[in-house]
């Protein structure tokens, strides 16, 4: 029962940094690791991330 | 074959199969048996209950059978049979990964992507004004609709852009049909958002009109968001999460705060006419627009997202504990006879005008093609995030139909009736409504007001409020302990919320577009860097929707019942473009025998749209048709008489002046659609004599992938994804722990 439910909340939490865009920072600190970069800082990585979106509008719908 | 479509490391020739799946197994076929009786039990109880009490979870089962069935069986044909989805090519996201805009997404987030795109007030507001025809006529259109209409457009589309590196609508319709053809399609994109942005906003004036309360609360989400933004830019970048939660906690204070100033001075300050709201919100939306998104859109963005799915999740449950039972009849007499206050016009076609995109959405044709298929990881994903994410959609619109069909029904006449017709007090309105047939008296309709905590219910269009009113009895009854004025004004907040985010990020890509196709002309208009540009387009873009929304506002018949038909016409007629589209590129890749997979839906979505189109501006009833309305009001003005409900002269010019427009811009949009179509004729002529024709879809490139496609792995999708992982090493692939 503890089990299943420290699963879902895993599943949960794992779902919401997956949608927000949080885990993009986790992987891209893996790539960096994975191909010996020095990683920018959280900072500029997110600064450069949200930057991006400038030209990219997310598109909502009626 | 043994089976699966994902062990595909070899692009080879040979034609793709379906997963071999579990057939036969008695179980499966068990519990589908299980599924299609429970679904058609539920159907026969909506059709043959008359004159006892109905309860809502008929309606709840019947759609929710029905979308299961068709998921599992049409969509599976449709994925596999007509459009072929192949896994081992390479989507455009892992061939282009930029990590911006092409980027890898897993199918369950992009799935939650792709549906809080879609997702609006459309299927929350068309439902609840369709339920003046009965609970029926709705039903049975937004879950037939979507199966065989919506769903398909968008899981077709977005397969095509996909084979196409996330091409637009736009595009692909000057490339596959034709450079008239997308010139026109173009046009009528540009013109059918300006019209739904109007729409949406006049929804969100009419909603907080003489609302202080709502005022107050849906002013602070401006705040909320500023903080959010910053919080997220310089005191902790990238904690999404947290400041999520910190916005949404703020966010549910500023409702309760809400309450506290209704009576104070600073709620009469807030106690704002419809002109000040449309001025506000003009000034808001251009401002929104040039500002940095990090600071105001993103952030509002996630706010409206959580709350929109939090929402529905609640509504859907509180569904189950509560039970609530219809109040509407089946079918009113308004189906038939076309007289309805709330909109005019006879079941057919205005039913499937006015329900529009919880059954059947052209905008969605725009998401599902550029930003989607851009992100989507294996083909097979297609039928989840396409198909999945509108049944999902439909849902939505029957949780909305139910939630107005359960609310005492003459109060939902003497709210969306237009005030020209309630007269705007409750006396007058409960006289009107008893003239509707329906029982109600003043003090009832003032009952339900004070309830709520709002000066009055009357003539509070829009659908909304409605809706407000339905969730609010809803969730009262499941969580028990009052709290009617809260939920109230929490379901206002929600609904004003994502229609100003959808006001917003509709501007911003209004903008682009218009620079965009200047740019073609005027090079450096189309850099959108270029601050002066950016600034003429926003107040371009802005300047016509709030004219829109203006003329909306004031108009004397009422803006809803006047500007609501254009919208779901305009927003069906996108589906016709849409439709086409899809349609002549399955002829021209060769597949005319699946052609009426995507030529049924779009022969009666011509049909319909072209019929409504037509009373619109040719009918002889001045309720229906625009120019008739003109003629009856110019002729008397120019008699110098006064007709109900203007009041006076300047009135009169105004109802002449709105009728002409909405009967141009009507027609205007139809004979787009005619051009689109007439173009793709001739294309379709072509292919269907060559067999087929060459088309401007990518060429396969291997992919290296291995990914579920539905929402759970299957067992066979597991094995493959243990033996890539093995093969690849770890960390190849990003596929998670929960796959397991």
């Amino acid at each position: 029962m503890t089990a299943a439910l420290v699963r879902a909340w895993h599943g949960v939490r794992w779902y919401l940094r997956e949608f927000t865009g949080e885990a993009r920072w986790d992987r891209y600190l893996e790539h960096c690791a994975a191909h010996g970069h020095e990683p920018m800082s959280r900072r500029e990585f997110e600064r450069r991330r949200s930057d991006a979106l400038e030209a990219n509008p997310i598109a909502r719908c009626c | 074959m043994s089976g699966t479509a994902i062990t595909g490391s070899s692009a080879s020739g040979h034609s793709p199969a379906p997963p071999s799946g579990r057939r036969g197994s008695p179980g499966q076929v068990a519990v589908w048996v299980l599924v299609a009786v429970v679904g058609a039990v539920c159907w026969t109880v909506l059709a043959l209950a008359r004159g006892e009490t109905v309860s809502a979870l008929w309606i709840l089962f019947a759609a929710l059978c029905s979308y299961a069935i068709a998921y599992r069986f049409y969509a599976r044909f449709i994925t596999y049979r007509v459009l072929r989805v192949d896994d081992r090519r390479a989507t455009p996201a892992e061939r282009m990964d930029n990590g911006i805009d092409f980027d890898v997404t897993d199918r369950r987030v992009l799935f939650g992507h792709h549906f809080a795109a879609i997702a609006g007030a459309g299927p929350l507001v068309g439902p609840v004004l369709a339920a003046q025809m009965g609970y029926l006529p709705g039903t049975i259109w937004i879950v037939v609709g979507v199966i065989f209409a919506g769903a398909v457009q968008d899981l077709t589309v977005l397969f095509f852009s996909m084979r196409r590196n996330g091409k637009s609508l736009g595009q692909m319709v000057r490339e596959e049909i034709g450079l008239v053809g997308g010139i026109a399609a173009l046009i009528a994109v540009f013109a059918i958002m300006i019209i739904i942005l109007a729409v949406l906003a006049l929804i969100v004036v009419n909603a907080l009109a003489e609302s202080p309360w709502g005022v107050f609360s849906i002013a602070l989400t401006i705040p909320i968001a500023l903080f959010m933004g910053i919080y997220l830019r310089r005191l902790r970048p990238g904690r999404v999460l947290e400041a999520t939660g910190i916005g949404v906690a703020l966010l549910l204070l500023a409702i309760v705060g809400g309450g506290w100033i209704e009576d104070t001075g600073l709620g009469d300050a807030l106690t704002l006419s419809k002109e000040w709201l449309v001025l506000a919100l003009v000034v808001y939306g251009f401002v929104a627009s040039v500002l940095p998104v990090w600071l105001l859109l993103t952030p509002r963005d996630y706010l409206s997202t959580f709350m929109k799915i939090g929402v529905i999740v609640l509504l859907a449950i509180s569904l189950l504990i509560a039970r609530p039972v219809l109040q509407a009849e089946a079918v009113t007499d308004f189906a038939r006879e076309g007289t309805g206050p709330v909109f005019a016009g006879s079941l057919f076609p205005f039913v499937f005008i006015t329900i529009a995109c919880g059954a059947l959405s052209g905008f969605h044709a725009l998401i599902a093609s550029g930003t989607t298929p851009k992100m989507v990881a294996k083909e097979s994903q297609v039928r989840l995030i396409g198909y999945g994410g509108m049944l999902m959609e439909s849902f939505v619109a029957i949780s909305a139909l139910i939630a107005a069909c359960v609310i005492d029904q003459g109060l939902y006449f003497a709210m969306n009736s237009p005030a020209g017709a309630t007269g705007g007090t409750a006396e007058a309105a409960a006289t009107f409504v008893n003239g509707l047939g329906f029982d109600t008296t003043a003090q009832t309709l003032g009952a339900a007001a004070a309830a709520v905590q709002e000066d009055t219910l009357i003539s509070r269009t829009g659908g909304a409020p409605t809706l407000a009113v339905g969730i609010s009895q809803i969730f009262s009854d499941a969580f028990g302990g009052g709290g009617q004025a809260f939920w109230y004004h929490f379901a206002i907040m929600f609904e004003a919320l994502f229609i100003l985010t959808a006001v917003d990020a509709g501007t911003r890509v209004g903008r682009f577009m218009l620079q965009d196709t200047v740019g073609n002309v005027w090079r450096k208009f189309g850099d959108l860097s270029w601050r002066p540009g950016n600034i003429i387009a926003s107040a371009v873009v802005v300047g016509l929707w709030g004219s829109v929304l203006y003329i909306g506002v004031t108009d004397p018949l009422g803006g809803v019942n006047q500007l609501f038909p254009l919208f779901g016409i305009a927003n069906q007629l996108l589906a016709a473009i849409a439709l086409t589209l899809v349609t002549v590129l399955l002829i021209k890749h060769g597949k005319l025998r699946y052609a009426w997979v995507t030529g049924i839906p779009l022969v009666w979505d011509l049909v319909v749209t072209m019929t409504a189109s037509y009373q619109k501006v040719f009918s002889s009833d001045p309720r229906v048709g625009y120019f008739e309305q003109r003629q009856v009001y110019a002729d008397a003005r120019d008699a110098g008489e006064v007709l109900a409900p203007a009041t006076d002269m300047s009135e009169m010019d105004q109802v002449v002046f709105n009728s002409t427009l909405n009967g141009v811009l009507q027609a205007l949009f139809a004979v787009l659609v005619l051009v689109v179509v007439v173009n793709a004729v001739v294309v379709i002529a072509r292919a269907v004599r060559a067999g087929q024709l060459p088309t401007t879809e990518e060429p396969p490139t291997p992919s290296r992938l291995v990914e579920p496609a539905g929402f759970f792995p299957t067992a066979e999708e597991k094995e493959a994804l243990a033996e890539h992982r093995q093969l690849a090493g770890a960390g190849a692939g990003r596929t998670e722990a929960e796959e397991e």
